[in-house]
Parts: C-alpha cells; structure tokens; sequence
C-alpha cells in the first residue's frame, strides 16, 4: 500500500473508526460517505462513529495458501465479525489455533502489526481480533 | 499531589519454556531454572512489537479510568526495540489516543527507559506545564540466539497515566543514580547486544540499585521495614533477592512485583510491570519503593504510596498482571525463531 493511502485510513484502521448515518441511524465501517438508504439526505450529515471493538465471529475459514507478507503466519484465520453496532468486519483472528475458532466466537479487537513493505518500508497498523478469553469463560459457565 | 492517575499492562500470550532453550543449545535443562531462576519468558506474536504492546498497555490503563485526550499533555514511550530506527512510537500512541498537541518523544537507556518517561511526565505535571501525561515502558528485547540472553530477553510493557487529579498512588519522591558503565551496549547496525558477562553484576545491576535505593531512603528518612512491597529491576529471577538481602527486604516483600521467572525481562516494561502487579493488589496506604536498572548504566528510585483513591478505581477494568502471566500458550524453539524473525531466507 502506498504510504499516503495508509496515511489517510490510519485513523478509522487503528481505533475502528466508521460513519453514522444521522437520518436512519445505521453504523458503516469501513466509513461511507453517502448512506446506501437514506440516499441524497444523508448527504454531507455522516457522522463519525467508534465502534467498542467487541464482536463474535459471524464466519471464518482458515488460510493455507497465503497472500504475500503472510508466510510466517500460515494457517491463519480470516473472520466476518458481526459487532453489536452492526456493521460486519473482515479480519484476522490471531492468538488462538485455527481448530479453537467457533461461529459465534466472543472476541474483540487488538492493535496489531497488518503488514510492512518489505525491509525498508513503513509498517502498517491496525486492528486484529482476538477471543475474549472472559466472556469465553462465562459462556462456559452458562451465565 | 502528584501521582499514577491510572495503569495498565500488557503481556503477550506466547511464553517458550527456558528448558526448551537448554534442549536447543545443549544446555543443561536445569541450567536456566537453577542459574538464572527463570522457567519460562513471554514471546510476542508475529505481528507484535513494542509500539503494540505500548498501545494495549496503555488501552489497558485507559479501560480503568478514562482521561479525556486532549487533557493528555505529554507521552514518553521508554524502549530499547522501538520498531524503527527513526521515527517516533510515541507519535503513533499520541494518534492513537487522539492527544495531537501532547509533547511526545521516545526515551532509550536499556531497561530503565520505562522509568525515565515516568521521571519526565512526573516533573511535567509537577511543574504545572500539563494536567495529564502518558508514561510507558515497553519492550520486545532479542538475545542473540544460544547467548545467555536468550534465556531471559522477552517481550511486555506498562502504561502510566500520572497526574494531580485522582491520584490512586503518589510518588512521595524520585531519584536517580548513574555513571558511564559499559555492562552491556549494542553498536548501530547491529542485530544483537553485546554484554560483559559477569561484569553486568556487581559494577552495574547492584551498584546503581544499591546506590540509588540508598539515596532515596535517605532523603526520606526510611529504611525496608517502612515499604510493604518492593520491586527491582529483574533480568533474572536472582538479582532482586540478592539486592533485596542486602538493602534489608525480605522474600515476602519481593514477591509480588517478581515477574521475570514466569515471563523473563521484559527490559523497558520490567521495573514497571512489576510496579504494576503491585498496584494490582495493593491497598490504601500501602508502601511502595521501586528501583530500575538500565545498563550503560543507571537506576531510578521511586516512594510511591497508595491513596484512599485506590477504593474508588476500578482495577477489575483490565487484566491483572497475574492473570495474564497465567493466561499462556507454549510454543517450541523453531515457533520462537519464526516468531522473532529470526529465520533468515535467502532472497
């Protein structure tokens, strides 16, 4: 990724960031400009919106033939993660193996290196997502 | 009264176990957990490194009380792996946080840098140049693979948030001790430290504690029987009980802030974890001295007392020192290289 692509999502991709539509209410991330339902009234009224980072896993699949860059990290899981503000996000789950993931997961999210260019390069961060080890442990008790 | 507003750490799920170390290089398996008295240390993930430790340390700190960002007027991020050579991690926390007109600047002097940015936020606040300031230690330290090190360099950090407004523990009073000792040191463009073995103990680790400890009980007319918990800088799980025995402490006030034979040194985040594992626990009143060591070499010496504040502060916010050491998953030696890339490819 170029360095000024980075520069600009830097803010939305560390503390997950997106766009509230004042007119219906719904949360987008990535931030929309424009909401695909209210249209031309939600025009130039998108509101910035934090989501909390929690979330559980709506679906995964594990990656065996990795995309460059993520060779020392093979298999990784890759997950929708529906947030209780609604928007579904695509990330990486990372601090448990790949046969522990469940749908339905409780996680949330992490502040992680995503990718470097090369040796020399600027180093990208963003979120990850990792299980939430106490809301795991109350489900497991049944409360 | 000018104190720790707010703290947080953070500790990597990865640990090797120091007898896999010994199995790696041929080493006697009880070598590491009888010389040194380290069993395990913390490894980070893949995709960590100081500046993420930095952040969930610091988000840590934040979950137990917010401090708005812009009343956030400095951030000095301590490290000795800051991820680059040149640019700044503490630009990167200020972002993250939102605080854009702090003062914010990375501090480097081995395992004490931690120690220092707290130094630094503390005389800010004292000063009345800002309200709130971000302190952190923080590290994901490499021993060269087979050196002594390699038992012990790991990977862990803190935050501190110090102010004058809801104080949970105030810093009564710090000093520092420090002379041009060449313990330990790493020359630019190289990848691993360099050490002076034996040497790193007696003119370095216990000179600079014992001095800076003593300068500081000086000037506040106390002695050992006065703290309930002490924490030392520990690149080993020895030298604190030894330093201890000599300035008057006992095993029982060590305890508590001893990390490194579950996790290692965690360099930068050492001497601050172990501050942290104590604010875990303590209670209103309660007596703290905290003493760093940073070779090249220097040590910093805090009197901290916990505040009835502490009642109100919602430590169950974040995760406790403790429960994360507990919370671990073992890797073996070839996971540890690919984790620390260490690996190296030909092109």
């Amino acid at each position: 990724m170029v360095v000024p692509r980075f520069w600009r999502e830097r803010r939305y991709r560390y503390n997950l960031i997106g766009t509230r539509c004042p007119e219906c209410g719904t949360v987008y991330f990535p931030p929309r400009n424009v909401c695909p339902k209210c249209g031309r009234k939600s025009l130039g009224k998108m509101e910035e919106f934090q989501l909390s980072g929690e979330g559980k896993v709506y679906s995964y699949t594990i990656v065996h033939q990795n995309v460059l860059g993520f060779k020392y990290q093979k298999p990784y899981i890759m997950a929708i993660i529906e947030t209780p503000e609604g928007p579904k996000i695509t990330g990486q789950i990372v601090d448990v193996e790949p046969e522990k993931v469940y749908i339905g997961m409780p996680v949330k999210a992490v502040f992680r290196r995503i990718a470097e260019d090369g040796k020399a390069g600027i180093i990208q961060y963003g979120y990850k997502f990792v299980p939430d080890w106490n809301k795991m442990e109350l489900e497991k008790e049944g409360t | 009264m000018v104190g720790i507003v707010t703290y947080g750490s953070y500790i990597p799920i990865y640990r090797i176990k120091t007898a896999e170390i010994a199995r790696m290089w041929g080493d006697s398996p009880e070598h590491p957990e009888k010389g040194l008295n380290i069993q395990s240390k913390s490894v980070p993930g893949y995709d960590e490194d100081a500046a993420t430790i930095a952040v969930e340390a610091l988000r840590n700190a934040l979950r137990r009380k917010n401090i708005p960002s812009e009343k956030i007027g400095a951030i000095f991020v301590g490290s000795e792996s800051h991820p680059y050579a040149v640019k700044p991690t503490a630009s990167l926390i200020a972002e993250v946080i939102g605080s854009y007109n702090a003062h914010a600047a990375d501090l480097e002097f081995a395992c004490k840098a931690g120690t220092a940015a707290m130094q630094n936020v503390y005389a800010m606040v004292k000063a009345g140049m800002i309200e709130y300031g971000v302190a952190i230690g923080t590290d994901t330290s490499q021993g060269q693979p087979g050196d002594a090190l390699d038992y012990s360099a790991s990977a862990g950090g803190t935050a501190f948030i110090i102010g004058k407004e809801g104080v949970i523990a105030e810093i009564n009073e710090t000093v520092s001790f420090v002379t041009d000792t060449p313990d330990f040191w790493r020359r630019e463009g190289q990848r691993y430290p360099s050490h002076g073995g034996r040497f790193t103990g007696e003119p370095a680790y216990f000179k600079h504690i014992i001095s800076a400890a003593k300068l500081l009980m000086e000037k506040m007319g106390t002695t050992a029987k006065d703290y309930d918990y002490v924490v030392f800088h520990q690149p080993n799980g020895k030298f604190p009980y030894r330093v201890g025995k000599r300035l008057g402490f006992t095993k029982e006030q060590i305890d508590p802030g001893l990390l490194t034979p579950y996790i290692g040194n965690t360099y930068s985040g050492a001497t601050p974890t172990g501050l942290s594992a104590v604010l875990d626990i303590s209670k209103p009143g309660d007596r703290i001295l905290a003493v760093s060591f940073g070779s090249g070499a220097g040590s910093d010496a805090f009197d901290i007392t916990v505040t009835e504040e502490m009642e109100r502060f919602n430590r169950d916010a974040a995760p406790k020192v403790w429960d994360m050491i507990k919370r671990a998953k073992y890797i073996d030696y070839a996971t540890y290289l690919k984790f620390r890339r260490m690996i190296v490819e030909v092109d």
